[in-house]
């Protein structure tokens, strides 16, 4: 019940804090923060009351059903894993940011305004907890609207175009991952007579491979199109910079992180060969959006535009973890899902900061600010440190640990991958030089910062500090929530990938032997056992024969971590297996 | 006629009745209040006639009506929709000069109009019915005359609604030309014995969907629609929106499935072409309105095309679909006009979209409850049309209907385009305050914004908790016989 009553207190609060503007101005921020901060401590006292020690072999911590469409086996049904707590925190977390921001800033209808703050962060948390399709696409959608109106309302000069182009972007993708849903609905229901929404039940549907693809393409379009994957991330660039900054952090922190989400708990396991078939195309677009985002920060000139453009860089590492399918990659995704909550939110409030201040975002007009500013400076600096990676901050946990993960999956791409960790340091060190350091092109005074901003921004540093220096809190609460979403992938007790992952020596010569399958793909492959995927099942039936090809102490060891990991090359005769692989899939050869 | 007869046709009978009273006692004493009181008094007492049919079995009333679950579900929604219309008209004529007493007869004599389609089973009813529902909304387009347009939508839509019933009284013809028989059953018992369908009888059926396609707007019988939305009297508008296509459509259901015209590839490519042609010339045409009244009209040339996906489907679930979002769409439609009827003033209809720039801060609640209708039409959660929506893609995936599917998807992407451009102009900041709430008398007042506020109840309670509709339109639907036998 607690969490249908987190998403109560929400909405609940939403409706409030718009009425009680005519009773006071000011009501409205206090009602917000309350409902903020009841849901942040309710989030909080779940996570310590239960350590991830105690966490069985479920990983779900509270599960929650109640009927409410029986006719179309549609339930009102929500459950909490590590997963969701993480995201629920960072959710509620920024939410209390967003409001404190926004006392200064917005004057204009606070009432509506936080009507529309809470309610986004009532969809994102019913997003984050619903374990039932339609409710999900339900709350899907329920966050787009007050969205729209944030940007719509409260944004900067070209906010109608942005507002649109973010609805309707979002809205087309959305409608596409709706059929897949009534496909999945329609196929599971003939097959089993139960027609039912619900994630559990339909987690284990056999697909026919045509239909999985197609399937999860509709899936696809709405969580790539969030998240944005370079083709679809047009939207992205003006929403944010036009948003309010409240809208920004919200947009950047978590609305992004409900693609990521998405890809975590339905792609993956309702879809797990044709996810493994779509892999290297995926991470190739993760790789170009890294390159590609980076490329387009650097010649930004618009402060907010920049930092949207760093956030397609980052979300290009979601991508590239997510489908490397081991673990090592997805707790780097968690990772760079709240690390990057943190520093573009971060980022986006220093923007804002910045915009009070100086009614501009154009960095060609800032400069010289370290100097008047020097509490903002450090802040600012701590956070693009963040964003281009380094040791001892969040995101350098995070992408350390996607690049690792990615490594065993798909080598060259990694390696362009890194690239983009330089590509980082040359747009993040960029805005530093021209906001703090180069000399002022004004002589306007610039306040520092005052009491209420060093109140949003130190909280903020801590985190991020935090997750740098201790994550391990954080990895293990994730943990049991992302073997969960790996099962269809990893076909060997836990017990047993623990031992695996101990003993990974990440660079050798192992690891090529690690990547022996990919080149089993296809009939041709030297061990005659390319059985897999082609069986149109669900991919462990093929491992499971290739299992059964080896006598038990034959078979080597780790493979099973990323034993399909590269089954199709991304170009026609390109990134073949090198020959060094070959010598070491014959030397792995069984002895007959 | 028996007692039972009577019984099952209370309805009817009533709303009969009504007309005839409000003449009478119009011209003994013109008061508007106390027309309108009867009027609604006589919606209500259809309706709660209703109450003892709610249990019946199919009651034929041979050959001309039959009285089933469908048909009671179908008069009570077009009875609940004409009871909420004449409450808004209620609200609108009363600021006006007109003389407006004889509005309520023409109103309720086409609600009667649509009630007969709906329990027809032979074409002598259906086009009685038809008839009736035609005339009187001849007169009530052109009611308000002094108005500049209001002459030029009662002509058009005279002229074009007489041309269409004369195709379909052709169409009928040549049907009983070839068949030789005018009631439902037996044209299906006589089609059930052709190995296909002989040229004249499908000539006739195309000139019969030429006069069934104009009535429900859609394209290529659409061109009518937006001027004489934009000519009527909004709640005018509302009620042609609704009444009288939903009346249409749930004839058209029970025809198509007494012959089971699904079984002719021909027919479904006629209405699948019609579904497609209306969802996308609808939505396209409606991008480049800037007359709110207009975008309502091609957006629900749109909304027919969408029922027609799941009147496609062609099965039990279909039949549903296309109930379940008849209803959402009368609650939007109506409340969508309802709006448009509360801001009009003395002169003219509240229709560009100058009317509403700012609306939110001048009037917010009028503008919430207009948002409200207007995400419902673009099917966003929370609301009645989402369900809706949903529930057409659903019957349309689960035959497989995907071109179909596909094209309902795409063209609600383009339909939230000028939905938001609506919403986008009411949220625009203004320098005008709050205007000072009008002072209405209570009776308008409750007529105009009790029955916005209930609409807007509906819109959300339908969204948010739509297990009891769908359970009723099940329920109400088992008794339909053609779909029971499918």
């Amino acid at each position: 019940m607690i969490l249908l009553w987190m998403i109560v207190l929400l909405m609940a609060g939403g409706l409030l804090a718009w009425l009680s503007k005519k009773w006071h101005p000011v009501l409205p921020r206090w009602i917000a923060l309350f409902a903020l901060l009841t849901d942040l401590a309710l989030a909080v006292w779940i996570w310590l009351s239960t350590p991830a020690a105690t966490l069985g072999t479920s990983p779900w911590l509270i599960r929650l059903e109640i009927p409410w469409i029986p006719q179309w086996g549609v339930g009102f049904s929500m459950a909490l894993d590590g997963l969701s707590l993480l995201m629920l925190m960072l959710t509620f977390f920024l939410g209390i940011l967003a409001v404190l921001i926004s006392w200064r800033e917005i004057t204009t209808k606070t009432g509506f305004f936080h009507f529309n703050l809470l309610w986004v962060l009532a969809g994102i948390t019913g997003v984050f907890l619903t374990m039932d399709l339609f409710l999900f696409y339900f709350f899907w959608e329920v966050m787009l609207i007050p969205m729209y109106f944030l940007i719509g309302v409260w944004g900067h000069a070209n906010r109608n175009y942005a507002a649109y182009k973010f609805f309707i972007f979002t809205q087309a993708s959305g409608l596409l991952m709706l059929l897949s849903i009534l496909g999945l609905y329609f196929i599971h229901g003939s097959q089993t007579g139960t027609y039912t929404f619900n994630y559990f039940e339909l987690l284990n549907t056999p697909l026919a491979p045509l239909a999985a693809r197609l399937l999860m393409f509709g899936f696809l379009a709405a969580f790539l199109v969030k998240l944005p994957v370079v083709p679809f991330h047009s939207w992205l660039p003006d929403a944010h910079s036009e948003a309010p900054t409240a809208g920004s952090v919200i947009l950047a922190g978590l609305l992004l992180k409900t693609g990521a989400y998405g890809l975590l708990r339905f792609v993956l396991p309702l879809f797990p060969t044709a996810a493994v078939e779509f892999a290297p195309w995926a991470m190739l677009l993760g790789v170009v959006g890294i390159i590609y985002g980076a490329i387009l920060a650097f010649s930004q000139t618009d402060l907010k535009r920049l930092v949207a453009y760093t956030s397609v860089s980052h979300m290009g590492f979601v991508i590239l973890g997510v489908f490397a399918f081991n673990e090592w990659a997805l707790q780097g995704v968690v990772m760079q899902m709240i690390a990057h909550g943190l520093s573009t939110g971060a980022l986006f409030i220093i923007a804002g900061f910045l915009y009070e201040r100086l009614h501009t975002r154009d960095i060609r007009q800032m400069g010289g600010f370290w100097a008047k500013a020097p509490k903002m400076g450090v802040i600012a600096l701590v956070f693009v440190m963040a964003s281009l990676g380094l040791p001892g901050l969040g995101n350098f946990i995070a992408e350390f640990l996607t690049l690792v993960g990615s490594w065993q999956a798909n080598n060259w791409l990694t390696v362009f991958a890194t690239t983009g960790l330089v590509l980082a340091t040359v747009y993040s060190l960029r805005i530093m030089q021209k906001v703090f350091y180069e000399s002022a092109p004004t002589d306007r005074p610039f306040p520092d910062l005052n009491t209420r901003e060093m109140l949003i921004a130190v909280p903020m540093v801590v985190m991020i500090l935090w997750l740098g220096l201790y994550p391990q809190p954080v990895l293990d609460t994730a943990r049991p929530a992302l073997i969960k979403q790996l099962e269809a992938y990893t076909p060997l007790p836990e017990q047993q990938i623990e031992v695996a992952l101990n003993v990974i020596p990440v660079d050798s010569n192992f690891t090529k032997a690690m990547v022996w399958p990919s080149t089993s793909n296809s009939q041709k492959s030297p061990l005659g056992i390319g059985a897999l995927d082609k069986e149109g099942g669900r991919g462990m039936k093929g491992r499971q024969e290739n299992m059964k090809a080896y006598p038990q102490n034959t078979y080597p060891q780790n493979t099973l971590l990323t034993d399909v990991n590269i089954p199709l090359t991304p170009f026609k005769g390109g990134l073949k297996t090198s020959k060094g692989d070959l010598k070491m899939i014959r030397k792995i050869k069984p002895r007959p | 006629m028996t007692q039972n007869d009577f019984l099952h046709l209370m309805p009817l009978l009533i709303l009969t009745f009504a007309a005839l009273i409000i003449m009478l006692v119009i011209a003994a004493w013109r008061n508007h209040k106390i027309i309108y009181a009867i009027t609604a008094i006589s919606f209500v007492a259809a309706f709660l006639s209703l109450y003892e049919l709610q249990d019946v079995q199919a009651y034929a009333i041979a050959p001309l009506f039959v009285i089933d679950g469908f048909a009671v579900f179908y008069i009570g929604l077009i009875l609940l929709a004409s009871l909420l219309i004449s409450m808004l008209s209620y609200a609108y004529f009363e600021q006006r000069e007109e003389q407006k007493e004889e509005y309520y007869i023409l109103l309720i004599l086409s609600s009667l109009g649509a009630c007969t389609l709906v329990i027809s089973t032979h074409f002598a009813s259906l086009f009685l019915g038809l008839e009736v529902l035609s005339v009187a909304l001849y007169t009530l387009i052109a009611y308000l005359r002094s108005r500049e347009r209001s002459d030029e939508a009662g002509i058009k839509y005279l002229i074009l609604a007489a041309f269409s019933s004369a195709f379909l009284l052709f169409g009928m013809a040549l049907v009983y030309f070839s068949t030789g028989t005018m009631t439902f059953s037996g044209i299906a018992a006589a089609m059930a014995g052709f190995q296909e369908l002989p040229l004249l009888l499908l000539t006739g059926f195309g000139l019969m969907i030429i006069g069934i396609g104009f009535k429900l707007s859609v394209v290529p019988f659409h061109m009518w629609t937006p001027d004489v939305y934009e000519g009527a009297p909004a709640p005018v508008s509302a009620f042609i929106a609704t009444v009288s296509k939903g009346g249409v459509l749930g004839l058209l259901i029970r025809f198509f499935m007494e012959v089971d015209g699904f079984r002719y590839p021909v027919l479904m490519l006629i209405f699948t072409i019609v579904a497609i042609a209306s969802m996308f010339a609808g939505n396209l045409l409606a991008l480049m309105q800037q007359n709110v009244k207009r975008i309502l009209a091609y957006s629900s040339i749109s909304h027919l095309g969408y029922l027609l996906v799941a009147f496609l489907a062609g099965n039990q679930m279909g039949v549903e679909a296309v109930t379940f979002y008849l209803v959402a769409y009368f609650i939007t439609t109506v409340g969508a006009f309802g709006v448009v009827a509360m801001l009009s003033d003395k002169e003219r209809d509240a229709e560009l979209m100058d009317d509403y720039r700012g609306l939110l801060w001048r009037r917010p609640w009028t503008a919430t409850v207009f948002t409200a209708m207007l995400l419902s039409l673009a099917g966003i959660p929370l609301t009645a049309g989402f369900v809706g929506k949903f529930y057409i893609l659903a019957a349309g995936v689960n035959t497989q209907l995907w071109l179909l599917v596909v094209m309902l998807v795409l063209n609600s992407v383009i339909g939230l385009y000028y939905y938001i451009k609506i919403i986008a102009v009411m949220f625009q900041q203004t320098e005008a305050g709050q205007e000072p709430l009008q002072k209405l008398r209570p009776s308008i007042l409750f007529a105009s914004v009790g029955t916005l506020s209930l609409l807007v109840l509906l819109l959300v309670g339908i969204g948010v908790y739509p297990t009891a509709l769908v359970s009723l339109i099940s329920s109400m639907l088992e008794t339909f016989h053609p779909v029971a036998l499918r």
